[in-house]
């Protein structure tokens, strides 16, 4: 009876106990990772390496979630503005939830699964098979070997890939707009010029370099902590993307409320 | 004394691995660590290279302190101590010439062509030459490990410290890892530490041996002392008797 009266006071003791853990741990991997800056010497060679994946690597499932995702827009658009609500409206709606929405979140959420994945995957496999302990032997700090380019990275190339595929997205509405809606370029543009504002853009970039923060800073932290071998890797990668998505969305939420 | 561990308690969660170890290692000589399987043998080359940190206990390397050296200072004594990986933890993603150069490009006024000659001169030692562009998956496991020892000697370090050197190789290639570490000691003055389960391969390349158990090291001496030493737990792992063991305790 006390048993299953305290289980899950018990249950809800770990949690907490866990959680508090977990963001000790955090804050150290954050204060060492800051600190690591200063060793230039030591990310600075590999930072293009990880420009190159983080960002470029990642272009093209980004462009495609949003040819289609702008696509789909224009057309659900019409589909809602009918009668007396002006078509031009269309180019208005799709510009305006893609640079404000749609393309820095969906684009971020594919980033956190492959980015964020393949951080932790790789960060992971190197912990378990001593690779992280062998760097330390051999005099370099693996937050500046492994985080350091990672984070920076993530805080570059996020934004950079996210403006682009807003613009492919916004392009690809208007292609739909013409082909499948009887629009023209001139009633889109006139839509998409009507709303705009040049403050969405800085809206759309702070986001997104948060988003490039949390999934590559997510991914280190699980990828450092793995524990085990294939299956703790698993789990990190894992806990990785789902944490990484869930921040994106909460930040999603928090930037519209501070910045809107 | 060239390392020394006073003292040393360390746990993980409520399970406390060292219980107040005292060890020497002299400067010059080989000593090998043995004992029962978890009885924190890696711990302690762990805690000699600073990847650890006892919970009390001092850790003192080349007279160094270990805990009061800030990040700096103790990757400056890094340079001097080359960890041999039990499963030689080479980098995946690089090619065996860039593993074993990664400890000397962290050497300050190291050009590029003295850290390829320097490459070619460690891999040479380990009998490994002809193999700087491929990449760890492609070596088998005995030369995984020539490999590993090749990385950590190419800093020349005063030290060596080896995590089950010859574990899982077949009799030929562990009396060549066997070999390569008295030359070690010999050619370059080495100091080592080696952890080890192989009873033969300790007679081999040892001054002295260490036994370590219960946290703490039971006995130690000469390799002549540890043939003739009648220690019950001694006797019990050397000669694979589990019911002596059983007994002693």
């Amino acid at each position: 009876m006390i048993g299953s009266v305290l289980t899950p006071v018990e249950y809800l003791g770990h949690w907490s106990i866990n959680a508090v853990r977990s963001l000790g741990r955090a804050g150290y991997l954050t204060a060492g990772a800051l600190r690591a800056l200063r060793n230039v010497e030591i990310w600075g060679p590999r930072i293009a390496t990880q420009l190159y994946a983080v960002g470029v690597a990642s272009v093209p499932i980004a462009l495609f979630i949003a040819t289609f995702t702008g696509m789909v827009l224009a057309i659900q658009a019409s589909y809602t503005l009918t009668g007396a609500v002006p078509i031009y409206l269309v180019g208005a709606l799709v510009g305006k939830s893609m640079i404000l929405e749609l393309g820095p979140v969906l684009t971020g959420l594919s980033l956190a699964g492959r980015v964020g994945a393949s951080t932790a995957a790789e960060i992971g496999t190197m912990r378990v098979t001593e690779q992280i302990d062998a760097l330390e032997t051999l005099a370099y700090d693996p937050l500046a070997y492994l985080v350091v380019p990672r984070v920076l990275a993530g805080l570059v190339m996020f934004p950079a890939v996210i403006v682009l595929a807003t613009a492919v997205g916004i392009l690809a509405g208007w292609s739909a707009s013409l082909a499948l809606l009887d629009m023209s370029s001139t009633e889109f543009v006139r839509g998409l010029r009507l709303f705009f504002e040049p403050g969405d853009i800085r809206f759309a970039a702070i986001k997104s370099m948060s988003f490039g923060l949390i999934v590559t800073g997510a991914g280190s932290f699980y990828g450092f902590h793995a524990k085990g071998g294939a299956g703790g890797v698993g789990v990190a990668t894992t806990r990785a993307v789902v944490a990484s998505s869930l921040l994106i969305l909460v930040l999603d939420a928090f930037w519209a409320v501070v910045l809107l | 004394m060239s390392i020394e561990l006073r003292g040393v308690r360390r746990a993980f969660g409520q399970h406390e691995v060292l219980k107040g170890l005292d060890l020497e290692v002299l400067d010059g000589e080989t000593l090998s660590i043995i004992g029962f399987s978890g009885a924190g043998k890696s711990v302690i080359l762990k805690h000699i290279v600073g990847l650890l940190q006892p919970d009390t206990g001092e850790v003192i390397v080349d007279g160094q302190d270990l805990s009061e050296l800030d990040l700096e200072s103790l990757n400056e004594l890094r340079r001097d101590i080359g960890y041999v990986f039990q499963f030689a933890a080479m980098f995946d993603s690089m090619s065996i010439a860039d593993n074993v150069a990664m400890g000397l490009r962290r050497v300050p006024g190291l050009y590029d062509e003295e850290i390829a000659s320097r490459v070619r001169e460690c891999l040479a030692l380990v009998d490994l030459e002809g193999v700087e562009d491929q990449y760890p998956s492609e070596l088998s496991g005995g030369m995984l490990k020539r490999a590993g020892l090749a990385r950590a000697i190419a800093t020349r370090p005063k030290y060596l410290l080896y995590d089950e050197p010859t574990t899982g190789l077949d009799p030929v290639t562990l009396t060549v890892i066997d070999r390569l570490i008295v030359r070690m000691k010999e050619e370059l003055g080495v100091t080592g530490v080696v952890i080890t389960h192989d009873m033969d391969s300790a007679y081999r390349i040892s001054d002295r041996i260490a036994m370590l158990h219960d946290g703490r090291v039971l006995i130690s001496g000469t390799v002549e002392e540890i043939k003739a030493s009648d220690d019950v737990l001694l006797r019990s792992f050397i000669d694979g008797r589990p019911e002596l063991a059983e007994k002693a305790s």
